[in-house]
């Protein structure tokens, strides 16, 4: 079934055909047919995409994350990397303000860098929380920000590279005792 | 109550060539969402800051595009890689099409 869906969209969008063909070429990515880590079958993902939806409310929300996903990177199908090294507290007293620190270890070469990371809390009203686009002469692609998050919940950054190949980080998990978007 | 502006930049004043250097960054910003009462019990809104743009002697650097999530007077930490003396300018621009922007020195050495 999966499958299934990755034809489609590969059939709909051209360019996520040729990202992931580029990306199987360079053997970075085995593609979502191989057993590779995924962001569909790594825990503190999967719950984003309806594969544990039991009710409409988790249907409507993994609905969202996928709409989310869809728009910034243009496809579900991120093969999760341990590369980009996510810093944020175990707990949160306050989510008004979470430090998080993102950092992807790859080279800043003029031909081979990281172009942009994005940034989610997918159970915040604005899931997307920002969009990083990085040049050579950052020497890293490296960010530190404060957050807010609604609850306890999963961050989860995704990076692409300036040949289109992406990458997912592993969900740093953040408990929330007071929410951030209740004033 | 400065709510709005006085943005500061911290950063070394001098590298060695090719060393990365970090570069902390601060704004005056209540970043309104535009989902939140207010005391009044009104929903103002949204006001907050949606594009970051750095810039070194007036080449792109990077930019940092933002959402309602960032929190209220955003802290911004970047790394840089010293290659020449020069000026890294920081401007932020909000969904009001406001902007503040304020620079600092690198020497290399």
């Amino acid at each position: 079934m999966t499958s299934d869906v990755i034809k489609r969209r590969e059939f709909l969008r051209g360019s996520v055909t040729a990202v992931l063909a580029a990306a199987a070429g360079v053997g970075l990515l085995r593609g979502p047919r191989a057993n590779a880590a995924t962001i569909r079958n790594v825990a503190g993902w999967p719950e984003a995409f309806g594969v544990k939806a039991v009710n409409r409310v988790q249907a409507a929300y993994a609905q969202a994350a996928d709409k989310v996903l869809m728009e910034s990177v243009g496809t579900t199908h991120v093969p999760v990397s341990s590369r980009i090294k996510i810093s944020a507290p175990t707990i949160a007293e306050n989510g008004g303000s979470v430090p998080v620190t993102v950092s992807v270890d790859w080279p800043m070469t003029a031909d081979n860098y990281i172009e942009a990371v994005y940034m989610y809390v997918f159970h915040n009203p604005a899931p997307l929380v920002s969009e990083y686009h990085f040049t050579p002469a950052n020497g890293e692609a490296y960010f530190s920000e404060r957050i807010k998050m609604a609850k306890t919940d999963n961050v989860h950054v995704i990076a692409k590279t300036n040949k289109g190949v992406l990458m997912a980080a592993v969900p740093r998990k953040v408990k929330v005792t007071i929410g951030g978007c209740g004033g | 109550m400065a709510r709005f502006g006085n943005p500061m930049i911290r950063m070394p004043g001098h590298a060695k060539k090719g060393e990365v250097i970090e570069v902390r960054s601060l704004i005056m910003d209540p970043m309104i969402t535009g989902f939140v009462k207010n005391k009044a019990g009104r929903i103002p809104p949204a006001d907050f800051i949606e594009e970051v743009t750095v810039t070194f002697n007036g080449k792109l650097l990077m930019t940092a595009d933002w959402g309602t999530a960032v929190s209220a007077n955003p802290y911004l930490a970047f790394k840089m890689r010293a290659e020449s003396s020069g000026t890294l300018r920081m401007v932020w621009r909000d969904n009001r099409g406001r902007h503040w922007s304020t620079s600092a020195r690198l020497r290399v050495t």
